[in-house]
């Protein structure tokens, strides 16, 4: 059965068409525009979908191979939950919504359907608001792509991770590289403009040459949203074993990082712009909306075993933004649904600093950096110059070049970019320093009749 | 029938001829304690059960490693021949690196248990051991060990002893301390060939520190051998080294239990508290009198020399009083070990410890860690190195020509100095003759000179080598050891300074010289220290966004280099709303490491990479 809301979006089609002429109007950026107050009455939404048929040899990710299908259950406990925390974040407006995992295409496009009516039913939720899914290119994802189309889905971001069918199979991936091209064409053909394509590099036996060729073979397939990323090893995986036992080696650090500045240029040269450390996008309407509003220290929403979440609860009476996280086991997170609305594990307020650290840390991944406007909406008391101007460690990067504070904002410069992680520490200690510095002297000045209003 | 005490001993009873001061010396392991247990067990002063097992050495780490650090000492009785006998038990220390305390033992003793395991045969411990006991005169009696053993070959233990030590083969026991197989000969042999000490009852009180503990509700007890007259409670008492004088509150037998008697008289061994606040007050060597009859101080008193030092700093300064009370109960029982405070720009707040020796280090760091919980960073021991000033301003400046250095960075430079000086060691080495080239060319990569060379039968060899002792300090020990497959053995002992080629290095991180990787070397063993430290920095410094050169320096001439490459790409792939958690912690993490990192030029170094480079290897 399908839901209304998807119905009607079935029904209506001209409307989700983002293709047509009228596209500019879905880009609903509320960026520098969006005032204080829709900070909290707008939110992202996240869906997680747990299962896998398999597991990959480099994911660490919450995710289970399931044994019964109990898709069912898990269906009905992210609409509840969905319903319970949009009702406890009182939000108006839900921007866009994810679907990740997991595999969420093994979920039922019903699955989607549901979720998207129950957002429809407790905020508003545009047409034009971007819902993507992720997609593991198999024939069954590809098979469903239409349905979930039809379910609600306006952009697909697909895991290719790699052309070399050789490497899939050490990957632990489920398809072959021809699957993944067949699925590409699929997406492109039912949301044109709005297909993402994932690749992963830093692979095991990969090299400079060979990561060019896959990457000049890619542009010729893709849409107009890329995403690269380096393969990370991570702890408790199979491939981390391998990689400790010998059995594997990956490509030297120097290596990864020739591969990275190659891949920029190249899709540099084709018309794509970095929008942030790993995505590019042939124009502003193809970034992936949602992951900027991560990106710009939005509110979101975390739904499904282990999703994470940052959004105030004023239905609670807060007042500051918290970072709530699910129960990561779906059978025990399922329960807890069905026991009390919603599965939230741990919630942690947090104060002022540790905001304007989020905002620091996930503005300085996006190539445009932070505007002194966006940055004023969270720090209204202290500004980018106020609180980086002064510092000499911020002034040595400053004159490398790496960093650039001016009228703009502050960001990182081209170079910069790719060794953002070690110039944040820098900056992190810089800011805690001066919103210190900040509140003793409030503390003393006018400690007892001043109340800031801190944004969240 | 041997004697058991139940109450109050009448020790008037035992004159002089009826007692017998003795210790037993021994290779580690070559079952000291056991031997000394049975003795114990078979004169009644304790039980005998399954649980005597080494009753004397009472510290956890002395029983891990089979070896004695602070000497027990036990009085026995003992029935022979229808008289009955006092003897004295005064163990002594299983260790060179307390050679001095040892000697002070011996020299509380007329005769020793020289003993042999007789599978393993003479051991360097054994021949650094009999050379004391020889040197100083006793009646030795050796004792075949362990004869129980599948591979016992006692008859070559005897030629061994025959060779090195020129004792008839026939005045060896064979005995298995373990089954109790010939203990009895032991105890007879004991009172027929150890002669009684000389001391008569009617000399003025003349007593012997051979030993001191200390005790919280009590203070220090000291162990003292009667050299003459007698002592008693309420007695006022004086220590010759310190002319401090103490009332006598408690005195009596060691058995090994303390066992008040209220007196003790020439030639008796007990123990004495006499309101004495430190150990340094009942230091090892000196002589106690009694205050109206003052006597001449028995010679070879010395005060405790550190040989080896090594800088000791809390794991985070918020430890630092724990640590700080921790050493200070150590030291407390232990006035050999010298202590200095410190300070490190990389380690915060510590101190310079100077110890006897290498073990005497490690016995040290071992209580500390398992008797108090602290966990500390111990740099890798240095030696006391020594300079001649040439310097007219300098020598009155220190008041003497000839300076001790211990800290590298006061190393006087080569213009102010005619020459420096370095501490050596005559080093012992015994092994199977298949190990003796592999051996000698260890030894000659540590600076090392050829004194002699002996085959103490026709498997065995025993080498000497006068070692600079800066050179057997770190690792000597574990490669002899790796190198002879566990069959070597090697002691030292101290042998004076010798003229050294000794220069300042500097560790430089892109230029800038790092103050507490300052290190004294020799000029040969420049480069190859030089080299270690540089890759040792390198592994331990992160990757920072420049080239990092790491350069081992003597004054200006740059000896080693390791480079740091700059990082290239550093920066998380993915990072999205359910990562961010996850990477603020890391974040957070670095910048606090970040405020805690020494800055040296604009490069960042964290503690761990001092800790790597300066503390010692573990094994």
């Amino acid at each position: 059965m399908m839901s209304l809301r998807a119905a009607r979006r079935a029904l209506s089609p001209g409307v989700r068409r983002f293709s047509d002429t009228s596209g500019g109007e879905i880009v609903e950026d509320v960026s520098e525009r969006t005032g204080c107050a829709q900070l909290t009455t707008q939110a992202s939404l996240y869906v997680h979908w747990p299962y896998c048929l398999r597991r990959c040899s480099y994911c660490n990710f919450n995710k289970y191979i399931s044994r019964d299908n109990n898709d069912h259950m898990m269906t009905e406990c992210l609409q509840k939950e969905t319903e319970t925390l949009l009702q406890l974040s009182q939000v108006s407006c839900v921007t866009s919504v994810f679907f990740g995992g997991g595999t969420p295409s093994l979920a039922h496009p019903s699955t989607v359907a549901a979720v998207l009516e129950t957002v429809s039913g407790q905020a508003s939720l545009s047409e034009k608001a971007e819902v993507t899914l992720e997609v593991n290119p198999t024939p069954v994802g590809m098979s469903k792509l239409e349905d979930f189309c039809r379910a609600g889905v306006n952009r697909f971001s697909i895991g290719v991770q790699s052309l070399q069918d050789d490497d899939l199979k050490i990957l632990g991936r489920d398809h072959s590289s021809r699957q993944a091209l067949q699925t590409i064409e699929e997406a492109r053909r039912l949301c044109p403009g709005r297909v993402s394509v994932d690749v992963m590099f830093g692979r095991p036996k990969q090299s400079v040459e060979s990561w060019e060729n896959e990457l000049s073979k890619l542009l010729r397939v893709c849409d107009d949203h890329m995403s690269l990323y380096q393969l990370t090893l991570e702890r408790g995986t199979q491939l981390f074993k391998q990689v400790q036992g010998g059995e594997v080696t990956v490509p030297a650090e120097d290596v990864t990082a020739e591969m990275y500045q190659c891949a920029r240029r190249t899709l540099h040269q084709h018309g794509f712009l970095q929008y942030e450390v790993s995505n590019f996008a042939k124009h502003q309407k193809a970034v992936s909306h949602h992951n900027m509003s991560y990106w710009k220290g939005r509110q979101y929403i975390g739904v499904g075993p282990g999703a994470h979440g940052r959004f105030v609860l004023p239905g609670e009476g807060g007042v500051a933004r918290e970072a709530r996280t699910q129960t990561l086991e779906p059978d025990v997170w399922m329960r807890e649904v069905q026991q009390r609305g919603h599965g939230t594990r741990r919630r942690i307020q947090l104060n002022h600093l540790e905001l304007l650290e989020e905002v620091l840390v996930m503005g300085m991944r996006m190539t445009e950096g932070i505007n002194h406007k966006h940055w004023e909406l969270f720090s209204p008391q202290l500004s980018l110059r106020e609180v980086f101007g002064r510092s000499t460690d911020v002034q040595e990067l400053l004159q490398s070049g790496r960093l650039i504070l001016d009228d703009r904002g502050l960001r990182c410069s081209w170079d910069g970019l790719a060794l953002l992680d070690s110039m944040l520490p820098a900056l992190l200690v810089e800011l805690e320093r001066q919103i210190s510095q900040r509140l003793q002297r409030d503390h003393h000045t006018d400690g007892q009749t001043k109340k800031t209003s801190n944004p969240r | 029938m041997f004697f058991t005490v139940t109450d109050a001993v009448d020790l008037s009873k035992f004159p002089a001829d009826r007692i017998r001061n003795f210790c037993i010396i021994a290779h580690i392991d070559h079952g000291k304690s056991t031997l000394a247990d049975r003795l114990l067990e078979m004169t009644g002063a304790i039980a005998k059960t399954e649980k005597n097992k080494q009753v004397l050495d009472k510290l956890q780490v002395e029983r891990e490693r089979g070896i004695t650090v602070k000497a027990q000492t036990a009085s026995l009785f003992y029935n022979h021949e229808g008289q009955q006998y006092l003897l004295n038990l005064i163990d002594t220390p299983g260790h060179v690196d307390f050679s001095y305390e040892v000697s002070r033992s011996i020299s509380a003793c007329q005769g020793v248990l020289l003993i042999v395991d007789a599978n393993q045969g003479i051991q360097a411990q054994t021949v650094a051991n009999f050379y004391l006991a020889f040197e100083a005169q006793l009646a030795i009696i050796p004792v075949i060990n362990k004869i129980d053993l599948k591979n016992a070959d006692p008859e070559r233990v005897e030629s061994q002893i025959e060779k090195v030590f020129d004792i008839p083969r026939e005045e060896c026991i064979r005995i298995s301390a373990k089954l109790g197989t010939n203990v009895e000969n032991v105890l007879q042999a004991v009172v027929d060939r150890i002669p009684p000490p000389e001391a008569s009852i009617d000399d003025p009180f003349k007593a012997l520190v051979f030993d001191s503990n200390f005790d919280h509700y009590r203070g220090v007890v000291a162990n003292i051998a009667v050299f003459g007259g007698r002592v008693k409670k309420g007695d006022r008492i004086v220590s010759a080294y310190l002319g401090k004088t103490y009332e006598v509150n408690e005195l009596g037998l060691l058995r090994p239990d303390e066992h008040s008697t209220g007196k003790l008289f020439a030639g008796q061994v007990g123990y004495i508290v006499a309101g004495m606040k430190d150990v340094k007050e009942a230091q090892i060597g000196d002589t106690l009198y009694l205050q109206e009859q003052p006597v001449e101080a028995l010679p070879g008193f010395k005060p405790a020399k550190a040989m080896v030092f090594a800088g000791m700093y809390p794991m985070d300064q918020s430890e630092y009083q724990g640590l700080r009370s921790a050493i200070e109960k150590l030291t407390l029982n232990d006035s050999s070990v010298t202590v200095q405070r410190d300070s490190s720009l990389a380690l915060g707040a510590g101190w310079r410890l100077g110890f006897l020796g290498l073990l005497h280090m490690e016995v040290f760091n071992q209580r500390l860690e398992q008797e108090y919980n602290a966990s500390v960073i111990v740099t890798a021991p240095t030696v006391p190195y020594k300079a001649v000033l040439s310097s007219a301003k300098l020598i009155k400046e220190h008041g003497s020509k000839e300076i001790t250095i211990v800290n590298p960075a006061q190393f006087p430079d080569r213009t102010v100095v005619s020459e420096y000086l370095e501490p050596m060691v005559l080093g012992t080495i015994l092994a199977p003759d298949s190990y003796t080239g592999k051996i000698m060319s260890l030894c000659l990569n540590r600076r090392a000179v050829q004194k002699n060379m002996l085959y103490i039968d026709d498997q065995r060899v025993m080498m000497k080598y006068l070692f600079p002792l800066n050179e057997v300090v770190v690792d000597f020990y574990d490669l002899l050891k790796s190198l002879s497959s566990g069959y070597a053995s090697f002691d030292y002992e101290n042998a004076g300074y010798q003229a050294a080629d000794l220069i300042k290095m500097d560790i430089l991180l892109n230029g800038r010289p790092v103050e507490e990787l300052i290190t004294i070397v020799h000029r040969d063993r420049a480069y190859s220290s030089g080299k270690a430290m540089c890759e040792r920095l390198k592994d331990s410094i992160p990757r920072q966004m420049f080239e990092i050169a790491v350069q081992a320096a003597i004054g200006s001439k740059v000896i080693a280099r390791e480079t740091i490459k700059a990082y290239k790409k550093n920066v998380l792939a993915k990072c999205y709303g359910g990562d961010i958690t996850r990477k603020m912690k890391l974040l957070k993490k670095q910048a606090e490491g970040k405020k805690k990192m020494r800055l040296i030029g604009s490069v960042e170094v964290p503690k761990d990479a001092f800790i790597n480079v300066l503390k010692r290897k573990q094994k």
